[in-house]
């Protein structure tokens, strides 16, 4: 109950205002000069060169053809990381011997930060492919373990008692019911991961890489085109929100088939 | 309770000895990692040494250290003291929410780490870029949850306390902010946590002093000992700043019964 909910038209009302004072604000100070447009081009400058990008290549491809390239990488990654990281969790939520082995390991190394992991993934896996692959599964692969096992961690102790007293083995107690009983957790894992993961890659082709997305933004940096670096942003950015809404839709699908609708 | 600790604290000795034993077996005794790949333990130690006797990469490892140490918080304070308000705001008031709530839709989807070359074409690659990115990429958390706590405040404790007359500013001092400050203080530790990684990615795409430089020459110098000095660096940094913020909420919760477990 803080102040009365607003009306559908003061909201837009409100809101539109609020967009029109933050490109006002840009707009004022990169044509006014206070700031020069060299380092803060205007919002016009950045969408103009933005659709130019679309076709024209910069640091080797168009930004599609970095996207592209950034894309595979970080599917690539994601991918593994919910390939090692949910079964080891689900494993890790059933037999609690591996749970006090991996966990002291992994409380461990929580609080390195995914990204300090480059210097060892270039010297391991080189800067093509495989280095920001690994430091894209660096990023991911915390949220897919901690999610998986949780859910088979808290499920429904009748359910695995009911389970075990018919005399279930362990892999179908893993797999019929373990598992279903932990897809929720783990969607919602995955839905972090993958935002993690996008995060990581774009770190990652900051500092090593020869192609996509951040390469393009660090070969622009180096030469002073601002433009080309927020157009970067920009494309960062709309990938970023296209996966994370494509992940909810997936979600909301799966909870409504399973009749969980919250 | 008691068996079951000393059980999990059993494994986990076992675990890390295991592990050193097998850093150790797979380096230094059978050479299967070749130390180009990987040091060993005695590598490990030399590079220590190295790094706090003569220096690394311009300094000693204390003085790097403080220095990314130095960074992390005032960008750290910069964003709570900034994005704090802003949340409380914003959760106060639907007028503030609704100018708000667009612009920050716009500029959220991009993550922290991709201002770092924009913010090195503004300021370079000196102290100020840095607390520039971890300023962007600390504020989102700390503006989210500190709107989230106030929306959750119960309807009935504002009520009660408009009804009694609290003037606007007791209102925000007395029970708004400590209604919402443990929400407040989930967003700190996720600003902390993005602080670090923002910090490390900055300085290994340009700095000339700090951890994340450490290991962005150690990477040049092809120097895995050095590598694994930084990474341990890191995440102890990481590590002992979270026990801090971990203190400072039962500090400031102390009065909350339901975080007091």
């Amino acid at each position: 109950m803080t102040s009365p909910s607003l009306g559908f038209r003061e909201t837009m009302l409100l809101g539109l205002a609020g967009l029109a004072s933050f490109i006002g604000l840009w707009s004022f100070l990169s044509v006014s000069g206070i700031v020069p447009a060299q380092f803060l081009p205007g919002p016009l400058d950045v969408a103009s060169r933005f659709f130019d990008l679309l076709t024209a290549p910069f640091a080797g491809a168009t930004l599609p053809a970095h996207l592209a390239s950034s894309f595979q990488r970080y599917a690539y990654g994601v991918l593994l990381a919910a390939a090692i990281g949910v079964p080891l969790g689900l494993l890790m939520g059933f037999f609690r011997l591996l749970d006090d082995i991996v966990t002291p390991l992994f409380d461990g190394l929580r609080f390195i930060a995914p990204i300090a992991w480059v210097p060892f993934a270039a010297l391991w896996f080189g800067t093509g492919i495989g280095g920001p692959i690994m430091i894209i599964f660096a990023g991911a692969f915390p949220p897919c373990l901690i999610n998986a096992y949780r859910g088979a961690r808290f499920v429904e102790p009748r359910l695995i008692e009911a389970a075990r007293m018919l005399g279930t083995p362990s892999t179908r107690m893993i797999l019929e019911v373990l598992l279903p009983a932990a897809v929720p957790s783990i969607i919602a894992g995955l839905r972090v991961s993958a935002g993690l993961g996008w995060q990581s890659l774009v770190g990652a082709e900051l500092i090593v890489a020869a192609a996509g997305v951040g390469f393009m933004m660090v070969q622009a940096q180096g030469s002073v085109q601002t433009p080309t670096v927020m157009a970067g942003m920009i494309a960062i950015g709309l990938v970023g929100m296209l996966i994370d809404v494509l992940l909810r839709q997936g979600e909301g699908w799966l909870r409504r088939r399973r009749g969980l609708e919250s | 309770m008691a068996p079951v600790a000393s059980r999990k604290t059993l494994i986990g000795g076992m675990t890390v000895i295991g592990l050193v034993m097998l850093w150790f077996g797979l380096t230094t005794l059978t050479g299967l990692v070749t130390s180009a790949r990987f040091p060993s333990p005695a590598e490990f130690w030399l590079s220590l040494k190295q790094i706090n006797g003569r220096g690394y990469a311009g300094s000693t490892l204390v003085s790097h250290a403080f220095h990314s140490l130095k960074l992390v918080l005032m960008g750290f304070a910069v964003a709570v003291l900034t994005g704090v308000p802003l949340g409380l705001w914003m959760g106060w008031s639907r007028r503030v929410e609704a100018f708000v709530n667009p612009v920050f839709l716009i500029i959220r989807p991009i993550p922290p780490l991709a201002w770092i070359p924009l913010a090195i074409l503004w300021l370079g690659l000196g102290d100020a870029a840095k607390i520039l990115v971890i300023w962007f990429s600390a504020f989102v958390p700390s503006v989210i949850n500190a709107f989230t706590g106030v929306r959750n405040i119960d309807k009935p404790i504002l009520e009660a306390a408009r009804m009694l007359g609290t003037p606007r500013w007791r209102m925000v001092r007395e029970v708004i902010l400590p209604a919402s400050l443990p929400m407040i203080f989930t967003g700190l530790r996720l600003s902390l946590q993005a602080s670090w990684t923002t910090l490390v990615a900055a300085e290994l795409v340009g700095a000339l002093v700090g951890v994340g430089f450490v290991l962005n020459m150690a990477q040049q110098d092809i120097y895995p000992g050095m590598i694994l000095v930084g990474m341990v660096t890191v995440g102890i940094l990481g590590w002992v700043t979270t026990l801090l913020l971990a203190r400072v909420e039962r500090r400031a919760l102390a009065w909350n019964v339901a975080a007091r477990d």
